[in-house]
């Protein structure tokens, strides 16, 4: 059984008295959406808003992003154990509203997260300045204890994307691209020749806005886990993750896997894609070297000959990143690393906190504290005064006239590890 | 008011036409002209600048003098110029260190660009590189040929206020700056194609070359009992509302904070605002992080001597092991001063 993804071009977005797609133009019923969301009672207010590309919006402090759409034919709906009852993700049809995100804004505890800047400078830095964004604004009620918070927050937001992909069930998709679903066995009868590729994707696994979730649970409390890339693309991994802005893996880019869509579009032809490892990045020295040894375990026992390592988060997940890449390649299987860099201002500082020679095939996407300047903005959604607690941000980060001095850390999906974007580093 | 940058040139005895190893022991003097190698560079900045003078000293009296460096100094900063150059040293020891003296002089005093050129092995390389442009060149003087022009354009697009390329572009030695910039293709594109050469075994290669780490030696164990011992935290707590904006991420700064307060805890509000890891449970009780009641117990039975009566505190999250080493320095001398025998440092 294969999965499809449907997918409808989303041009422009407006709220209406109706949610729909039309001819490419998303309609929102604010109302519905509002009163859906405020079903949650540790929920205060929401407020709901739009921002397309090329205004001159700025979004802060960004928590979540989501693609909206739609099951329209397979076993379960939504984000399975986590908005939807359990069920198989991974086949089937999923329609999506291709060119619109959910994004989810709100402040948690101390530290704020996350900018998207619709123009200009900023715009660069940020995959989703291209999005139709149906900004999501959450206060929860007074009181509610940051656990429960961060939990109201992620449900609004994927509730929200899930109440406007349902907008697209019956749309006829634009275009539909088909993801195989065989087994390993399968695929290296069909394709004895090509080099077996393992894909080995690091979560986060640390506690309060560093969480991720796999079929709902919590990965703090997984083992490396083998899955099928299409359950990957497909609702299985939803985040929980805050921080830093710049390298988190929103859940966009779980269901948009870039690592993922790049090996698709080599297998069969120059590789054979033998599938995902998901593996998460601890906090303590045995949960570590328990996750890497597993993980290098998974990729040998699916046969592997070389590994895609994609790391989240920077800092003691390092450890993790070069730990799993030593232990492959002692295995023999070649690897590759996909980290940002923590350089600091001037780029003269050791990029990683920790190595081993044996990395020696490295894609950066860049120094997470490489510094920017963006203009003031016409509009701000959210809270521009939380730029000063975004990780990335400063005392005296936002100017008098609006304008903001930040670095890459505060800018949502600047540096992704997963490669969504196109953000490196040279040395000079 | 000429538009023209101004260059004072450093050469030694040599380069400087006084003379070999018997004129190594002179001392520095200056002249308002370009000599040997300053005057082909000269000519090829054009009308774009202009030597205004060279500085000469001779390599034994350089490296036998501690003072020389501050007199030389003293001599270009009379000039005024925008620009310094030194040798080129190629493969010369002392003269590669007379460069790199200068250079690093000329960097840190008065904050304008410097240019010099080296062979790679000289060991003077290391140095001076990240404050200086090296112009790489080979091991002898019959390298000046290919020097003069390269350092003469880097000169022009620095004086002119234009990005240098990249190293291999320009021909000097990388400084070990990460610069961040767009690529054309998306890092997972990029990945997959590395991956691809790999198991191919085609020629690749790595966009981050693995670090150097340091590695620091521990210090001799202290006698527990009699030791003042201090507490240093890179977790990020600080009194509530952060009075001094310690940043959640990438810290350009730390603080301390008296520890006498926390002993009452009905008095003290104490937070942690990093941003790596969950603060709920450090926000419920700071000893979580800076564990002053274990330590106090340990005072009070006298199995420690003394608990050091201010902690310090920064956040490890994201921050540069440039900053990080700064912090360390500055932090280790002031409890060293302050009779502080030992210290616990808390991570998250």
């Amino acid at each position: 059984m294969k999965l499809k993804f449907g997918k409808i071009n989303i041009k422009d977005i407006q709220f209406g008295q109706e949610t729909n797609v039309k001819n490419g133009l998303l309609t929102v019923n604010k109302k519905e959406l509002i009163s859906l969301l405020q079903e949650d009672d540790r929920i205060k207010e929401i407020k709901v808003d739009i921002a397309r590309p090329g205004e001159k919006v700025r979004i802060i402090p960004v928590k979540d992003v989501i693609e909206p759409r739609v099951k329209i034919e397979g076993d379960a709906q939504g984000f399975p154990g986590v908005t939807n009852k359990m069920g198989k993700v991974g086949y089937g049809q999923t329609n999506i509203l291709k060119g619109a995100a959910v994004v989810t804004i709100g402040s948690i505890v101390g530290f704020q997260e996350g900018i998207i800047d619709m123009w200009g400078e900023g715009a660069k830095y940020t995959p989703f300045s291209k999005k139709y964004n149906l900004v999501v604004d959450i206060t929860p009620v007074d009181g509610l204890q940051e656990h429960d918070h961060e939990e109201a927050v992620r449900l609004a937001g994927l509730k929200s994307s899930l109440y406007v992909g349902e907008a697209g069930r019956d749309v006829e998709a634009d275009e539909v691209v088909v993801f195989e679903n065989e087994s390993i066995a399968e695929k290296i009868e069909k394709y004895p020749d090509l080099p077996r590729v393992v894909y080995l994707e690091m979560i986060i696994a640390q506690g309060l806005l560093h969480d991720v979730y796999i079929y709902g649970v919590d990965a703090k409390k997984t083992l490396p886990t083998a899955m099928n890339p299409n359950e990957v693309i497909d609702g299985a991994l939803v985040s929980g993750n805050c921080v830093a802005a710049c390298d988190k893996i929103t859940t966009y880019q779980h269901q948009n896997n870039s690592v993922i869509m790049d090996l698709y579009d080599k297998h069969g032809k120059e590789i054979n894609f033998l599938g995902v490892v998901i593996t998460p990045e601890t906090t303590t020295f045995e949960g570590k070297i328990r996750s890497c040894n597993h993980a290098t375990n998974l990729a040998k026992l699916m046969g592997a000959e070389g590994v895609i390592i994609s790391e989240e988060g920077y800092g003691n997940p390092d450890s993790d990143l070069v730990q799993n890449c030593k232990l492959l390649e002692e295995e023999g299987i070649k690897t590759v690393l996909i980290t940002d860099e923590c350089a600091g201002r001037d780029g003269l500082s050791q990029s990683l906190a920790d190595a081993v020679p044996e990395a020696k095939a490295v894609v950066t996407t860049g120094n997470v504290s490489h510094l920017i300047k963006i203009p003031p903005a016409d509009k701000v959604l959210g809270n521009p005064e939380a730029v000063a607690n975004v990780a990335g941000g400063f005392d005296g980060s936002l100017a008098e006239d609006g304008s903001i001095s930040c670095e890459l850390n505060a800018i949502i999906g600047a540096t992704a590890e997963i490669g969504y974007h196109n953000v490196t580093t040279k040395m000079y | 008011m000429s538009d023209k940058f101004k260059v004072v040139y450093y050469l030694n005895q040599f380069f400087g036409q006084i003379g070999g190893e018997d004129k190594a022991g002179i001392e520095p003097f200056s002249k308002d002209e370009a000599i040997g190698p300053a005057g082909g560079f000269d000519n090829l900045i054009g009308d774009k600048g202009e030597v205004v003078a060279t500085v000469i000293c001779g390599d034994n009296y350089f490296n036998e003098n501690t003072d020389a460096v501050n007199t030389v100094l003293d001599m270009i900063k009379e000039y005024n110029p925008d620009l310094v150059i030194a040798g080129p040293a190629f493969n010369a020891g002392r003269y590669g260190v007379a460069c790199a003296e200068v250079s690093k002089a000329v960097a840190d005093e008065l904050n304008i660009a410097v240019i010099t050129a080296m062979y790679h092995e000289n060991p003077a390389v290391d140095s001076c590189k990240k404050v200086a442009y090296i112009v790489e060149t080979s091991d002898s003087a019959a390298g000046m040929r290919d020097a003069l022009p390269r350092m003469a354009v880097i000169a022009k697009k620095l004086a002119a206020d234009e990005p240098l390329g990249l190293p291999e572009e320009e021909g000097y030695i990388p400084q070990g700056r990460r610069v961040t910039l767009f690529s054309d293709k998306k890092g997972s594109t990029r990945a997959v194609e590395m991956l691809l050469a790999r198991l191919n075994d085609e020629e690749f290669e790595t966009e981050l070359p693995m670090p150097d780490f340091d590695f620091v030696d521990p210090a001799d164990p202290v006698d527990l009992s009699e030791a003042t011992i201090a507490l240093v935290t890179t977790g990020g707590v600080v009194p509530k509302g952060n009075p001094d904006r310690i940043e959640s991420a990438s810290a350009s700064k730390y603080r301390s904070y008296s520890a006498k307060d926390l002993h009452d805890f009905e008095q003290v509000d104490f937070i942690t605002i990093h941003g790596g890891y969950d603060p709920v449970y450090v926000n419920e009780d700071y000893n979580r992080v800076i564990p002053f009641d274990i330590l106090k117990q340990k005072e009070d039975k006298e199995i420690i001597g003394k608990v050091y009566e201010k902690f310090y505190t920064t956040t490890g999250t994201g921050t540069a092991v440039g900053n990080a080493e700064e912090f360390g320095k500055e932090i280790g001398k002031e409890l060293s001063e302050n009779g502080v025998d030992a210290v616990i440092l808390t991570s998250t």
